[in-house]
């Protein structure tokens, strides 16, 4: 005899389609014009920013760059549901979220510029810096969810990583701990469907992502990755959960990677145009503006305003950035311990014995 | 009197951080109410709790990454991580990310941690539960590497890595857990992280040692006592950062140097000792460095594990060696 011990089913949550009309009521906070120019601004802001660094790396004043283009609504969304005293723990293609909680343009050009100072956020001091290998960020937020959980607050944490990196044991434990401990923590895939060359149907053959969070015990929910309302409702309501002690969520959210994986990275080897363009049709700008100016809270005037401050903004970054001294090499040294070992000050007086 | 076996002291020095610094969790897989497979955590559920006692799910990697997040909250977390062969699980999370947040933030999170695993063979244990990893991990910028090797020592050095604002990895030669019991009590002071020690003094040869090889040594310095020929016996204790000084300031006395490491030659801790000498002492030299360690092959299961631990008699019979050189 058999019977049916579990049932499981995953839902796909959109608020907003590729044509800027709603999909019945929308939550209330975006009832409010107001918060969704500023999801509007937010995104059009990480788009300004993706494009400068890119530029940037073009012309050889940039390091390797990760591009956001098309995903700027699971940054973007996720941050404006968290609070301040929340701690984010990134991939490396939230820069939207990144910049939503105040890390800094000139912090985000210094790390992809190769100095290690713009991982020092002035702003969110508690935030992980852009984790590179992929997944190994997910246990991390486990932990600061525990330590949250262990000093009674009502603080949780949110990390994401990319399609690629549900496939990794880290993802896989970090769910494990999540579920078993109740943490109060959101783990948002951010699934823009390419790891790298591999597209998201030979990454594995679950019919979605968000399903990895059954098998830990916790709910997983799909959302469109580019409906910034249905993000940031989604993370907004499993945020909610965690603070109130009901556990762990996991959400993906369904993008596409409209550019290359990397600038180091050319995507014609492996996809080609056909792929591509539908994407354009769906990605998250468009659809919000289209929105905002039918409800006429949204100009031509204030776009060209909008998109003027960013470049003036992204172009003061540049400078900033751009008239930043390299750090001394001792700081090599300085910041490997607490305190420099003896062993360690000999080989740093031998490496800086040359410098001023 | 507070007599103590290495894995007592191992438990006292933990218990105390505990008492001292509520920021001091334990986790690891079966610490708890199992009190740890080595009995390493006994007690210290029913004394500080659960929430500060965690026993976690069966995950390497997730226990040291959770350990790093923890960390950059503020705790203290001390990770067990069970048997030697399943640290590899975790090395990515000590590489990539404990003993690199410091600096990759500027100093803005930071990692106060301790892995703490058993090392070496010697306890007729199943396979994977045998090797000597220290080497792997003293290559790692950022990492404090500490293997104990008598009761009061690893008290004193378990107490200030727990201390020390970086992570740790402090190895546990499981052969000693129960080899021995030594005065160890609960107010003694933490040990310098820095430093190694001078065992036994001698003039004729220096024994380098750490680990579960540091009684190997003694037992030859013994042996060879009776053919007169004295030998300086040092416990590295700390490989990393490795107390250089003290070496060369014994080699400088003795002419002559023996490194003695249960771990397999090639690119062992060994070598680097060997070239640090090689690269400052010398012209102290009277004989070639000899190293005396396990071989260049998997570490056999239990019924040949003897054959492949340096033994005393290896150990003499290289000084003999030395001796005869020059």
């Amino acid at each position: 005899m058999e019977t049916v011990v579990a049932r499981f089913e995953i839902r796909h949550r959109r608020h907003l389609g590729p044509d800027g009309v709603p999909a019945g009521d929308l939550p209330a906070f975006a009832r409010d014009p107001a918060e969704l120019v500023a999801l509007y601004r937010g995104m059009v802001r990480t788009r300004a920013f993706d494009q400068k660094a890119v530029a940037l790396q073009r012309t050889g004043r940039l390091g390797t760059y990760a591009s956001s283009l098309g995903q700027e609504a699971v940054a973007v969304g996720l941050a404006a549901a968290m609070r301040p005293d929340d701690v984010f723990v990134p991939a490396f293609r939230e820069h939207g979220a990144q910049l939503w909680r105040g890390v800094t343009m000139r912090e985000l050009l210094l790390y992809w510029g190769g100095d290690e100072r713009g991982s020092n956020f002035a702003g969110p001091r508690q935030d992980f810096p852009v984790n590179v290998p992929v997944g190994s960020q997910a246990p991390h937020a486990a932990g600061v969810a525990l330590a949250m959980r262990l000093h009674g607050e009502d603080r949780a944490v949110v990390c994401a990583f990319g399609d690629g990196a549900t496939s990794k044991g880290d993802v896989a434990e970090a769910l494990v701990f999540a579920g078993v401990w109740s943490l109060p923590v959101v783990f948002v895939v951010n699934n823009n469907q390419w790891a790298i060359s591999v597209p998201r149907r030979a990454q594995t053959a679950a019919e979605t992502l968000a399903q990895k969070a059954i098998a830990a015990g916790i709910p997983g929910m799909q959302v469109d990755g580019n409906d910034v309302i249905a993000v940031r409702d989604a993370v907004a309501e499993a945020l909610a959960r965690a603070r109130s002690g009901g556990g762990a969520t996991v959400v993906e959210a369904v993008t596409y990677r409209l550019g290359d994986h990397t600038t180091a990275d050319d995507a014609r080897r492996y996809r080609d145009d056909a792929e591509v363009s539908p994407h354009w049709r769906e990605e998250p700008l468009p659809r919000l503006r289209t929105y905002l100016t039918s409800l006429g809270a949204w100009t031509k005037a204030q776009e060209d305003a909008l998109l003027a401050q960013c470049r003036a903004e992204v172009d003061q970054a540049e400078a900033d950035y751009l008239a930043t001294p390299p750090q001394d090499l001792a700081s090599i040294f300085d910041h490997t311990f607490a305190v420099l070992p003896a062993e360690l000050a000999r080989q740093k007086a031998e490496a800086t014995g040359d410098e001023p | 009197m507070t007599e103590r076996t290495l894995v007592q002291a191992v438990n006292a020095a933990m218990a105390r951080a505990m008492a001292e610094d509520p920021a001091v969790l334990v986790v690891g897989e079966d610490v708890g109410t199992d009190g740890g497979v080595f009995r390493a955590t006994e007690g210290l559920l029913g004394r500080f709790g659960p929430q500060r006692v965690i026993d976690t799910p069966l995950a390497e990697a997730g226990i040291a990454g959770l350990a790093v997040g923890l960390a950059a909250q503020g705790f203290r977390p001390v990770a067990e991580i069970q048997f030697t062969g399943f640290i590899y699980a975790a090395l990515d999370q000590v590489v990539n990310h404990a003993a690199r947040l410091r600096t990759r933030t500027r100093g803005r999170l930071t990692c106060p941690l301790v892995i703490r695993a058993p090392t070496g063979g010697g306890v007729r244990a199943p396979e994977h539960h045998s090797e000597s990893p220290e080497a792997m991990f003293a290559h790692i910028p950022g990492l404090r590497v500490v293997v104990a090797s008598s009761p009061a020592r690893a008290f004193g050095l378990l107490l200030a890595a727990i201390r020390d604002p970086d992570p740790v990895l402090f190895l546990e030669p499981t052969r000693l857990y129960r080899a021995v019991r030594e005065e160890v009590p609960d107010d003694a002071p933490p040990l310098p992280l820095d430093r190694a020690f001078v065992l036994r003094e001698g003039t004729d040869a220096t024994l380098v040692a750490w680990g579960g090889m540091v009684p190997e040594a003694l037992a030859a310095a013994e042996a060879l006592e009776k053919e007169d020929v004295s030998c300086e016996v040092i416990d590295l204790a700390t490989l990393k950062p490795l107390d250089e000084e003290t070496i060369l300031a014994s080699v400088a006395r003795t002419g002559r140097l023996v490194v003695v490491q249960e771990a397999p030659l090639t690119a062992g801790f060994g070598a680097e000792v060997a070239a640090r000498v090689a690269e400052r002492g010398l012209m102290s030299l009277r004989a070639p460095v000899r190293r005396v360690t396990g071989w260049d092959t998997v570490m056999p299961l239990l019924r040949l594990e003897q054959r492949y631990i340096p033994s005393a008699a290896r150990i003499a019979a290289a000084v003999r060696d030395a001796m005869a050189f020059a």
